[in-house]
């Protein structure tokens, strides 16, 4: 096997990790934020009252200014697919292509045309027409958070495809497999939903602030109140979702679910921890324990992952090096029967091109009985399937512990909103406010989880990141990482600034 | 319906969709042409704010076009999208990252606390208006003149190098800003979308003082892409094209290939003489008749004569996007695009877009009904 450069594949990952978590500061925010002020620009309609014009106009600005930067860090990564991931780009671009397309066509132009709308529209269109138009923005970012996760999820359990040892690439063989797979409905609508609590918290922090400054009270008390329905709505709905995404991550990626975990060594009964500190010196291979520290919940785990009490969790070690009593199969193994598979592509095309039909059909046989480890093919070794335990699982963790601080977040302030208890509160007011980098960490984290976890893989099982780039010097990609990292840094205090400073001038009284 | 096409006509119906989307980014590009006019037009802020206010009402439409246009190539014709971005790599990255500060200029350039200050927003709009149409101009010339890369998808099982396609220079597309077809055509591009921008203006304002300057500037950018665009379809007509043998798929190398596309699809010949007349006419109607409705004439030409520009690069047994360096490399509609199934699926999806153009006409018109004015600007408070 050929050396692949793997400080290419390296810098080529950290560029699009950077590019993807700038995008992610920006869009959580477009996607609850658009509903929120949907539902704002509905109460102005309906009761005609200037006070309403004046909270939906200034979170409409807020959003307007956030919105931009989302679009720009955005636009990177639909073309860093093709700059940076050449061969991923042909090898699943023809099922992986048609959910970017679409999302282009059916939700990027619903989005662009109506934001002019909403934000020009004031006393230039119809009333009617201009509130279609927020809920038209709000509809057209969340259907674009749909194809978007739709084309991601397929990565992560590739389905409805077959690959076509004549162009060297998966076909497409059923679109809807593809779309409703329940990894991507999960996927989408643990995201989103989570992305609402981001809105909501948002929200509900910047008002508490006014509150506190005894600016604004009314304003921030009607929109401390949507917020918090949304939010704590959105927020159950996020612990639900989120118990599905896990579950499909069990059987889809065990491996990833075993990193969630800190989970090495596979059991019956098998729990869940709630809090764990991981031993730093552990080793893949090594008897140690890997926890300095942990608090589980006996059983939870095999529930969560089997929907069974008793089932078997497998763990990292179980997962590299085989458990025969529970039919799990090495890797090594994997890689031999991927080797194999990947030898019998390249003779399926030689023996084809010789006009040898008995062999090539031989060949062909034999790649396709092992396609289902051709990724393992290209792994150097057993442990390279592993991802990184320690970031995987303090992500996951922190996530969930963050999910469920949420729910009591918005309970305790909805309470204290409706009963009007509100004000007298510092302790409260300064905790929503501060609050709102929190729902950040939040979401961030989810995406490590998601993409962490599933390495070394762009397509679980089939193609590994390091035969996934495209043809570039390392100092190529260097060079472009830096332009973008110093470019998105510096726009990204700019979007802060202008977020404070729109946020301390305040709505406009009408 | 669609799944009962052929193959190779569901290749060239997603060729036709692509040549639908990257007209309409041509013509789009306005607010690029705009963003490069606003000192030469502007006498005073205010001016300045009218200006950029009227395209920027539009440039989201215009960023979304090319999104979608990337995306589009991506799902029917992958092999173009992982060939040409991870290889002329630098031209594609400064095209994106002009496109990326325009994205944030128009709504942070008078927002206080911005960091970077107007000014610094203003020259954003300006770089993206200047390199963003020579440069995707440049990069649509190569789809006549060729790069040079190499495809082998057996790669992929080992040898060398596992990458499928590889650029086989070190320039990394920039080396097509060094051929005088593809500068022509970038430079056409720059002008035509400063001409669009004009008249766009002087449908869309209501200024005695920006109209003028407007028709002024209308006849010094007329002549340079006149002469930028004479000079690119001579070298287009006269040149060698990349022809690809029906039967056997073989690329060759035959003169006057484009001049023969032309004669052989006299429709697309057609077309191409149309838009060259309507975007004239679109001129001479601001230039000469101080008519405010030249922009649709010399709009609907742009989509016209770019039509016909994308119809002769890969209609005709044409290698749209060829190879110098390895000829057989060559990508045709036939040997790069998406399966038979996935064609089919994104066909129906196609059928969305007259849907899509017309709210995009009812918003466009719901907004731009009263024209921008000087009093309106001053007073505004939902204004860039």
């Amino acid at each position: 096997m050929s050396q692949i450069d793997l400080s290419l594949v390296d810098w080529s990952r950290a560029q699009f990790a950077l590019t993807a978590i700038y995008h992610w500061f920006f869009v959580p925010l477009t996607l609850g934020l658009s509903f929120i002020v949907a539902f704002m620009h509905t109460i102005y309609y309906r009761t005609g009252n200037k006070e309403w014009e004046s909270i939906t106009r200034f979170w409409m600005k807020l959003f307007g200014i956030n919105f931009a930067i989302g679009v720009a860090t955005g636009i990177i990564l639909e073309f860093e697919f093709g700059t940076n991931w050449s061969n991923y780009s042909w090898f699943v671009g023809d099922i992986f292509g048609a959910p970017l397309a679409i999302e282009g066509i059916m939700a990027f132009f619903l989005e662009s045309t109506f934001i002019a709308v909403m934000f020009f529209g004031w006393n230039k269109v119809n009333k009617k027409f201009h509130m279609i138009s927020s809920w038209l923005v709000a509809f057209g970012s969340n259907l674009s958070a749909l194809w978007i996760l739709v084309a991601n999820a397929w990565m992560q359990n590739p389905v409805g495809m077959k690959f076509n040892p004549e162009t060297a690439r998966n076909e497409m063989q059923n679109f809807w497999d593809v779309l409703l797979s329940p990894t991507a409905v999960h996927k989408f609508l643990h995201t989103i939903t989570s992305s609402y609590i981001v809105g909501a918290v948002f929200v509900i922090g910047v008002s508490a602030w006014y509150i506190l400054k005894g600016r604004h009270i009314i304003f921030a008390r009607k929109s401390i109140l949507i917020a918090s329905i949304f939010g704590l709505l959105s927020s159950v709905f996020v612990a639900a979702t989120g118990d599905n995404s896990a579950y499909d991550v069990a059987q889809q990626q065990p491996m990833k679910l075993a990193a969630m975990e800190g989970l090495y060594k596979g059991d019956t009964n098998a729990g869940l921890v709630a809090i764990g500190i991981l031993a730093p010196n552990k080793e893949i291979k090594d008897v140690e324990n890997p926890f300095i520290f942990s608090i589980k919940i006996p059983s939870l785990l095999s529930i969560l992952a089997e929907r069974d009490v008793n089932a078997f969790v497998p763990g990292v070690n179980d997962l590299v090096y085989g458990n025969k009593d529970q039919g799990i199969v090495p890797i090594s193994e994997r890689m031999k029967k991927g080797k194999t598979s990947i030898e019998h592509l390249k003779k399926f095309n030689e023996h084809k091109k010789q006009g040898n039909t008995t062999e090539a059909e031989r060949s062909l046989k034999i790649f396709e009985d092992n396609y289902k480890d051709f990724g393992y093919g290209y792994l150097n070794k057993p442990e390279d399937a592993v991802p990184n335990v320690p970031l995987t699982f303090y992500s996951f963790h922190i996530m969930v512990g963050l999910g469920f601080f949420f729910i009591v977040l918005f309970i305790i302030a909805l309470y204290n909103v409706a009963t009007d208890k509100l004000k007298n509160k510092k302790w409260l007011l300064k905790l929503l406010l501060w609050s709102i980098p929190l729902a950040y960490i939040a979401s961030e984290l989810g995406w490590i989880v998601a993409e962490v976890g599933r390495q070394p893989w762009t397509i679980q099982d089939i193609l590994p990141v390091s035969i996934s780039t495209s043809h570039l010097s390392t100092s190529s990609v260097i060079i472009t990482f830096f332009m973008f990292a110093t470019l998105f840094t510096i726009l990204l205090i700019a979007e802060v600034k202008i977020m404070l400073s729109q946020i301390k001038s305040g709505p406009k009284e009408l | 319906m669609f799944e009962n096409l052929s193959h190779l006509a569901l290749q060239q119906y997603w060729w036709f969709i692509i040549a639908i989307l990257g007209s309409a980014l041509v013509f789009m590009m306005f607010v690029q042409g705009g963003q490069t006019l606003i000192k030469q037009i502007a006498s005073d802020e205010t001016e300045r704010s009218m200006l950029i206010n009227t395209i920027g009402k539009k440039w989201d439409l215009t960023f979304t076009t090319l999104v979608t246009f990337g995306g589009a190539f991506f799902a029917s014709f992958p092999l173009f999208y992982s060939t040409s971005f991870g290889g002329a790599y630098w031209v594609w990255i400064i095209i994106l990252f002009s496109f990326v500060i325009q994205a944030v200029s128009y709504e942070f350039r008078t927002k206080p606390e911005n960091l970077l200050g107007q000014k610094t927003y203003d020259t954003f709009l300006f770089i993206n208006g200047f390199l963003g149409t020579i440069l995707i101009g440049a990069a649509v010339g190569t789809f006549f003149t060729g790069s040079e890369f190499s495809v082998d998808k057996m790669r992929i099982t080992g040898g060398e190098s596992t990458i499928i396609s590889r650029w086989e220079n070190v320039t990394r597309g920039l080396e097509a800003a060094l051929n005088i077809t593809n500068i022509a055509l970038g430079l056409s591009v720059f002008f035509l979308a400063r001409i669009l921008a004009l008249l766009y203006f002087m449908s869309t304002i209501n200024d005695d003082n920006i109209f003028e300057k407007s028709r002024k500037h209308l006849l010094y950018n007329s002549i340079p892409f006149l002469g930028f665009f004479l000079l690119f379809v001579g070298l287009l007509l006269t040149s060698k094209g990349f022809a690809v043998n029906p039967e056997t798929k073989v690329i060759f190398m035959e003169p006057f290939k484009y001049l023969h596309n032309f004669i052989q699809m006299p429709w697309v010949f057609i077309l191409f003489l149309l838009g060259v007349i309507f975007v004239l006419t679109g001129i001479f109607m601001g230039f000469v008749k101080k008519s405010t409705q030249g922009i649709w004439y010399s709009g609907a030409g742009t989509i016209l004569t770019v039509l016909s520009l994308f119809f002769v690069a890969g209609y005709n047994n044409t290698s749209f996007y060829p190879s110098v360096f390895d000829l057989q490399s060559s990508l045709t509609i036939e040997n790069s695009s998406s399966s038979h199934y996935t064609l089919t699926v994104m066909s129906y999806v196609s059928l969305f877009v007259p849907f899509i153009i017309a709210y995009i006409v009812y918003a466009w018109k719901s907004l731009t009904s009263k024209k921008i004015d000087r009093n309106e600007i001053e007073t505004s408070i939902d204004k860039y």
